[in-house]
C-alpha cells in the first residue's frame, strides 16, 4: 500500500507503471495459463514456477525435455511450456537416461514425487545415480501419496497418520522412512544433492538457486543432480495451508533437514 | 556380390542394428539372447555410427529407456527372452498407448515362470494378443533364419515408424543360437537431427518458439477422449491388417494337407512336407511371417482346397486357435506341439500327421 501511495504522490501514470522495466514481479512466460489442478497450499505450484523461471532465465526452452511421474504432478506437462514425456509409475529416470544419452545436448530432468521415486521407482533412481546419468531430478517429498487419496509413502514419518496408517506409522507394522537423498549421496555417480523447501519466500529463492545449479551441473558431464523439495500436502495431511507449513517445519525438517548434502565441485 | 558372414541369429540382430542406423539399444542379460548385447558391446558402435548401447538394471528399466528414446524420435530397440519380456509388457503397453515406434526382440524360451532356457514358441499368446494391459496390438514378425533376424530389424523399424507402434521380432532359442550365413546389405546411416524432425515431428526434441509443446503420454482421464483414442488405434490396426500381412507358402498349390507353422517350426515342417511328398502324400506348408497381422484370408482360402490342416508349434497350442478362426469349420484342424524346450523331429511330426489323418 505504501508503494501505491508513493506512486500516487509522485504522479506516475498507470502506463508508466506497466512498463517492463518498472515491473518487479511477473508470471514466468513458460508457465501456461492452464488452471492448476493442485490443491491450494500445495508446494507443487511453487516448484513448477521455480522450474519454469530457471528454464526461462537460462534460455533453454528449446533444449529442455521434462519427464513427468505418476502422482499429483502427472499433469506437469499442462503447466510448463516445454516438451514432455509422461512416464510409467517410477520409471522417469529410465526415460531420462535414454533421452540424455541419445540427445546429450539437451537438458533433461525428471519431476517425481515420493511415491513415484522412493517406492515403486527405487531401482530406476538408484541405478541412474549409480551410472552417473547427467540429468536433473526434482524430488517432491511430502511424506504421503497425494493423488490416490493420502496413503502412506516410504517417506511418511513415524507416527504420521495416513489413510493406510490410520493409527500412525508404526515401524513394526510399516517399517521406517527412507531418506533417499542421504542414500544416494554415497553413490559415486551423483554430483550435487540438496534438500530445500518452498514454504517461505527466502526458502523458495534458495530452492530456485538449487534448481538452477542442478540444471547447470547437468551439462558439465559430472553426474546426476538431485534437488529434494520437502513439501506440504495439506489435503493429505488434513491441515490448513498455514498449519501444514508449520507442521512441516516442526516435523518433516527433523527427519529431512534442509541444506546441501553433496556438491562435488565444492 | 554382397558380403556373407557366418553368425548366430542373435549376432545378426546386433550387427543389423549397427548397419541399419539404429540410434540406441538398451537391454538386460537373459539366456538365450545375451549375445545381442555382448556383440554390440564388442563392436563398440558408439565409436563408429554413434549408436548408444546401454546395459540397464532390469528389463523394466530397459523397456522404459526405449520409451524415452522413442519419445525423442530415435530408432531404439531392446531384446530379451520370455521372462524378461513379461516384465517389459507394462512398458510395451505404454509405448503402444503413447503411439511410439520401437523394435523389441523376444528370443523365446520355455515357460511359464522361470521355465527353461531351451527354445520354445510359448509367448505367441502374450505377444500376438497384446501382453500388457489395454486394447492394443504389437506388429509381430516371426523370423525363421539368421538372415531373417538380420533383415527384420530394418523392416521392423520401417513398420514401427510408419504406424507409430511397437514391433516385436518373435524369435526363439533355435533361431537365436543357430549359426547361418548372413548376407550383409549396404550400411544405412543413422538419421540426422533434421531427418528426425521430418520423420517424427511429434518427438520431444526441445520446443522451439513457434510450435506447440510436444507431449508424449498415454494418459487421459476423460472416458470419451480415451474411447476416441481406442477407436483411432483400431482404425490403425485395420490398416495394418489390410496392408502388412506377410506369409510364405511351400508346395501348397496342389496340397491336400497343409501345415501351418512359424519360425523354427516352419523350417522343420519343410522337411516334413518333403518326406510326405516322397511318400506320395500331397502336403504343403503355410508359414505366417507376420503373426500380427495374421494371414487369416490365406488360411481360409487354403482350408477350402485341403482335406485337413495342422498347426505345428513349440507350445501347448496357441496359434492353432487363430488357424481355427481362419478355417471356420471348413476342414478339420489338428495340432501337434512339444513344450519345455523340447523340439520335434520331422519323423515325429510325420507320425502325428498320419495319426490325425487316419493314414497310419
Amino acid at each position: 500500500m505504501t508503494g501505491h501511495k508513493q506512486m500516487k504522490d509522485m504522479s506516475i501514470s498507470i502506463e508508466e507503471i506497466k512498463k517492463p522495466e518498472n515491473r518487479i514481479y511477473g508470471k514466468p512466460s513458460l508457465l501456461t495459463d492452464n488452471v492448476m489442478h493442485y490443491c491450494p497450499g500445495c508446494s507443487h505450484g511453487t516448484v513448477h514456477k521455480l522450474v519454469a523461471e530457471v528454464i526461462e532465465e537460462m534460455g533453454i526452452q528449446d533444449k529442455t525435455v521434462g519427464i513427468c511421474p505418476v502422482g499429483c504432478s502427472v499433469f506437469a506437462y499442462n503447466y510448463i511450456d516445454i516438451d514432455w514425456q509422461e512416464a510409467a509409475h517410477g520409471r522417469a529416470p529410465a526415460l531420462a537416461t535414454a533421452t540424455k544419452r541419445l540427445c546429450p545436448d539437451k537438458y533433461v530432468f525428471t519431476y517425481q514425487g515420493d511415491g513415484d521415486l522412493a517406492s515403486i521407482g527405487t531401482a530406476e533412481i538408484i541405478h541412474a545415480c549409480g551410472r552417473g546419468e547427467n540429468i536433473v531430478v526434482i524430488f517432491i517429498n511430502n511424506g504421503i501419496y497425494g493423488m490416490t487419496g493420502g496413503q502412506m509413502a516410504p517417506t511418511t514419518l513415524i507416527g504420521m497418520k495416513t489413510s493406510t496408517t490410520p493409527y500412525g506409522r508404526d515401524p513394526k507394522l510399516n517399517g521406517f522412512p527412507l531418506v533417499i537423498a542421504d542414500m544416494i549421496a554415497h553413490l559415486d555417480g551423483t554430483a550435487y544433492i540438496t534438500r530445500q523447501s518452498v514454504h517461505t519466500a527466502p526458502a523458495a529463492r534458495k530452492a530456485k538457486n538449487a534448481i538452477r545449479k542442478a540444471f547447470e551441473y547437468s551439462q558439465k558431464g559430472i553426474g546426476l543432480s538431485f534437488v529434494e523439495i520437502v513439501s506440504t500436502c495439506n489435503s493429505g495431511w488434513k491441515l490448513t495451508p498455514v498449519d501444514a507449513n508449520k507442521w512441516m517445519v516442526e516435523n518433516m525438517f527433523k527427519k529431512y533437514p534442509i541444506g546441501d548434502i553433496k556438491d562435488i565441485l565444492k | 556380390m554382397a558380403e556373407k558372414i557366418l553368425m548366430k541369429g542373435n549376432e545378426a540382430i546386433a550387427i543389423s542394428a549397427i548397419r541399419n542406423g539404429v540410434d540406441g539399444y538398451f537391454g538386460y542379460p537373459i539366456t538365450p539372447q545375451s549375445e545381442v548385447m555382448e556383440t554390440l558391446m564388442k563392436e563398440k558402435p558408439w565409436e563408429t555410427t554413434g549408436m548408444v548401447v546401454l546395459q540397464a538394471e532390469s528389463e523394466t528399466s530397459s523397456i522404459n529407456m526405449i520409451y524415452g528414446g522413442a519419445s525423442c524420435g530415435k530408432k531404439v530397440m531392446t531384446s530379451s527372452s520370455s521372462p524378461g519380456i513379461s516384465l517389459m509388457c507394462e512398458g510395451i503397453s505404454y509405448i503402444a498407448g503413447a503411439e511410439l515406434p520401437c523394435v523389441v526382440v523376444d528370443v523365446m524360451r520355455g515357460g511359464p515362470g522361470l521355465g527353461t532356457i531351451q527354445p520354445s514358441q510359448s509367448d505367441y499368446n502374450q505377444i500376438v494378443k497384446g501382453g500388457g494391459h489395454g486394447d492394443y496390438h504389437n506388429i509381430v514378425l516371426a523370423p525363421a533364419s539368421a538372415q531373417d533376424m538380420y533383415d527384420f530389424v530394418d523392416w521392423g523399424f520401417d513398420l514401427a515408424f510408419k504406424y507409430r507402434t511397437p514391433v516385436v521380432i518373435l524369435a526363439d532359442g533355435i533361431i537365436g543360437q543357430m549359426m547361418e550365413k548372413v548376407e550383409m546389405h549396404p550400411m544405412k546411416p543413422r538419421r540426422t537431427d533434421a531427418e528426425i524432425l521430418e520423420a517424427a515431428p511429434w518427438a520431444t526434441t526441445g520446443k522451439p518458439a513457434g510450435r506447440e509443446r510436444n507431449i508424449i503420454t498415454s494418459l487421459s482421464l476423460d472416458a470419451d477422449i480415451q474411447e476416441r483414442f481406442n477407436r483411432k488405434l483400431k482404425g490403425k490396426y485395420e490398416i495394418i491388417e489390410e496392408n502388412e500381412v506377410k506369409f510364405s507358402e511351400y508346395m501348397t498349390e496342389d496340397a491336400e494337407y497343409v501345415f501351418v507353422a512359424f519360425g523354427c517350426s516352419s523350417r522343420i515342417c519343410e522337411a516334413v512336407v518333403d518326406e510326405l511328398r516322397a511318400e506320395g502324400i500331397k502336403a504343403g506348408l503355410l508359414r505366417p511371417i507376420t503373426l500380427y497381422p495374421f494371414p487369416f484370408k490365406e488360411i481360409e482360402r487354403l482350408s477350402k482346397q485341403v482335406k485337413s490342416m495342422m498347426s505345428i508349434e513349440l507350445n501347448l497350442g496357441q496359434m492353432v486357435h487363430d488357424v481355427r478362426l481362419a478355417v471356420n469349420g471348413a476342414c478339420p484342424v489338428g495340432f501337434y506341439g512339444r513344450q519345455g524346450g523340447n523340439i520335434y523331429t520331422p519323423e515325429e511330426i510325420v507320425s502325428e500327421f498320419k495319426k490325425f489323418n487316419g493314414l497310419a
